[in-house]
């Protein structure tokens, strides 16, 4: 393709490419800092491509494809290419990757032990690991954790984070501008703002974590703490992986032992700063 | 119609793994994951090696269920190893 | 050197794997995924001295496949459950029979839906006992039902409610519109019993389906993996028979699949090197025009050659309908667009 740009996160490495320079201009000033081994070769393929030759000038539209296709996915407006590459980065993960277990979740370390934190999009999972972040955590991501199924372990996957709607506010208050992307103002998923890691959390994103504590956390209401059983967290966490059924028994082991040495709570908060409460007050009762 | 038998699934099938409330049920041969409760695990463990229809069933899990003198017990256990079957835990015999 | 004929030649063994730039590995798993063949590669380079992180790649391939195939044969399963009970009997086709016939060709192989073939005479039972058994029908509209059964050589697709999978029942082996009629009592009759207990074609008639399925039937989509597959297929047929090439002509006359199965033949020998009997080793000038569309793919894996892809895709309708009918056909698609 015209232009490309190669991109390691985690054990992932990724090669992009688009029929149009500036998403991988962007791709690149957000991915500037990321480790290169530019002989390495791609494990998974984006495209980001115009559906028609003369729809790279006319009211250019940024269709998604690589090695996985979501049929009739909707393109996106070029100012927003680079959530179209953040899409497809995603949808290559979720559903091509099968060295690790999936978790569609958030996650941050401490000691060399992880909390991970697992709710849909709206639970805020993405906002309380970027403030996490910024604070005396390393962040692993805020899309997805990896956990390695022989030994139990959690990888990083330290994409840039897909701040969205107020939480860019918030975490924009908290850091250097030069560590935030362009503001796209009403994409399909509202207002997004990505947000580059800080330079250690890059630096250590092959650095595994013991599994420490898992969140289910739900944004709004009292602030509220509730155990979780094995078996509820068993079942919500084959819900937030994306190939705990392609893995088979490996995927089952994984899990079975992930919820049985890894204390679970549902926690819901009105706010920000109680949500990071709460999680520092398990972090020192309950975390493993 | 004579109530149908089962036959359990062969040796080293299933793996079992008892995750609080629940039990989740991983089957090698399907690679799928069955999450159930009580009595299921029971049932699957009182079948057995040879076919088994309800009734069979019922008076070996008398010795560790109290019925309590309940008449209803078999047709509720038809219908358990009927869901089995459907899971392809157990099978048609 | 394009990634699709390094991809090509590297199954083909033509070339070695280590001779290759760590960089051209893009373009070879760019193409091997484009056509699901990704795992199929990895274990034919299985042992090979690869750059470690392709290794590791290929290892999760393997894996991931031997867990997929176990999933797909479970199918196969399930259906005999549905099945055996009323006294139907189904032969396996594609995929799941290769798998249950621990055929070489099933290493890494991707397995989509489950396919059967049933006597026609077994069709109306055959839908009822699965549809007991918890398969229902893939919404659809009322066109494409109708075009189903009226013309077509299988049921509306069914689904499985709680599983999640397909399978399509299958009279017979290609659209009952289709200028071909093979003889699908022959096929069902003639089936043999596979390591698994599953029936499956005998090797001359599963040769004949997958060439029929690559060029009778198809549009070439997957061409290189159905390729693939028949040469694989008749290669180690052949080694344990050595008249298996003239049992293969003989069948293929018998369903007028000779055009198909020779064209197959000669294109697994330009592709993938496969040694042919005498008589088996003509030319034909229209070759050219497959093996272009076989190799139509950059090495991003799309596809190069969108006129000749369509030109393949009105091809196979023209192949399956009379023209009156294609006509009113490509319209009724159009008009739902």
């Amino acid at each position: 393709m015209k232009h490309s740009i190669r991109i390691a996160v985690g054990p992932v490495q990724f090669r992009i490419g688009s029929d149009w320079a500036e998403p991988i201009a962007a791709l690149e000033r957000l991915y500037h800092g990321y480790p290169q081994d530019d002989t390495r070769p791609a494990d998974a393929t984006v495209r980001l491509f115009a559906a028609r030759p003369w729809r790279r000038w006319v009211r250019p539209s940024v269709h998604i494809g690589g090695d996985f296709v979501v049929p009739d996915a909707l393109p996106l407006p070029l100012s927003m290419g680079l959530l179209a590459a953040e899409m497809g980065m995603n949808l290559q993960v979720a559903l091509g990757w099968r060295r690790h277990m999936l978790l569609h979740a958030s996650a941050v370390a401490r000691g060399g032990r992880a909390l991970i934190m697992s709710g849909e999009s709206g639970s805020g999972k993405s906002t309380l690991a970027a403030l996490l972040g910024e604070g005396d955590w390393r962040l692993m991501g805020d899309e997805f954790v990896l956990i390695e199924p022989m030994g139990g372990d959690a990888l990083a996957f330290p994409r840039a984070v897909s701040l969205k709607n107020e939480a860019i506010a918030a975490v924009a208050a908290q850091v250097d501008a030069a560590r935030l992307g362009p503001l796209m103002a009403g994409t399909p998923k509202g207002d997004i703002r990505h947000l580059i890691p800080r330079a250690d959390a890059i630096a250590a994103m092959h650095k595994p974590a013991r599994p420490a504590l898992l969140l289910f956390p739900r944004f709004g209401g009292e602030a509220a703490i509730e155990p979780m059983g094995e078996g509820e967290a068993f079942v919500r966490l084959t819900e937030a992986s994306t190939n705990y059924v392609a893995l088979g028994e490996a995927g089952f082991a994984a899990l079975t032992r992930l919820v049985r040495e890894t204390p679970a709570f549902g926690i819901s908060y009105p706010d920000s700063a109680t949500g990071i409460a709460l999680v520092e007050q398990l972090w020192a009762e309950a975390a493993k | 119609m004579p109530e149908p038998a089962y036959r359990a699934a062969p040796p080293g099938a299933l793996r079992v793994e008892p995750l609080g409330e629940l039990t989740a049920i991983f089957d090698r041969r399907s690679t799928q994951t069955h999450l159930v409760v009580s009595p299921m695990p029971e049932i699957l463990e009182a079948i057995g090696v040879d076919d088994c229809d309800a009734a069979t069933l019922a008076a070996r899990l008398a010795a560790t269920f109290d019925f309590d003198g309940t008449d209803d017990v078999q047709p509720v256990l038809s219908e358990r190893l009927s869901e089995l079957a459907a899971m392809g835990l157990v099978e048609r015999a | 050197m394009s990634a699709v004929q390094t991809f090509v030649d590297l199954l083909a063994d033509r070339r070695d794997a280590v001779a290759l730039a760590p960089r051209d590995w893009d373009g070879v798993i760019g193409v091997a995924r484009s056509e699901a063949m990704l795992a199929t590669l990895a274990h034919r380079l299985d042992g090979a001295d690869l750059p470690p992180t392709v290794a590791a790649l290929f290892a999760d391939q393997r894996a991931a496949a031997a867990v997929a195939q176990k999933q797909a044969l479970w199918e196969a399963e399930m259906a005999r459950r549905a099945l055996a009970p009323v006294g139907i009997e189904f032969v396996l086709l594609k995929g799941a029979a290769y798998a249950a016939a621990g055929m070489v060709c099933a290493a890494g192989r991707q397995i989509g839906d489950l396919d059967i073939l049933v006597l026609a005479a077994d069709i109306c039972r055959a839908e009822n006992a699965l549809l007991n058994a918890g398969w229902e029908w893939v919404k659809s509209d009322p066109y494409d039902d109708f075009y189903y059964r009226e013309h077509m050589h299988e049921l509306p697709p069914l689904i499985h409610k709680s599983r999640d999978r397909m399978i399509d029942v299958h009279h017979t082996i290609l659209p009952r519109t289709h200028r071909i009629t093979p003889d699908a009592l022959a096929l069902v009759s003639d089936a043999v019993v596979s390591t698994d207990g599953f029936a499956v074609l005998n090797p001359a008639d599963m040769a004949c389906h997958c060439a029929a399925h690559m060029l009778a039937d198809g549009d070439l989509q997957g061409g290189l993996r159905n390729l693939w597959d028949f040469h694989l297929m008749t290669r180690d047929f052949a080694a344990t028979d050595p008249r298996f090439w003239e049992q293969l002509d003989a069948r293929a006359r018998l369903h007028g699949l000779q055009d198909a199965v020779q064209r197959a033949a000669r294109l697994s020998r330009d592709m993938y090197g496969a040694v042919l009997p005498a008589g088996w080793n003509g030319q034909a000038a229209n070759d050219r025009w497959f093996r272009e569309r076989l190799f139509a793919r950059d090495d991003w894996g799309r596809v190069t050659r969108p006129l000749l892809e369509q030109a393949f895709y009105i091809r196979s309708h023209w192949l399956r309908m009379p023209p009156t009918m294609l006509a009113q056909h490509l319209w009724t698609k159009w008009r739902k667009r």
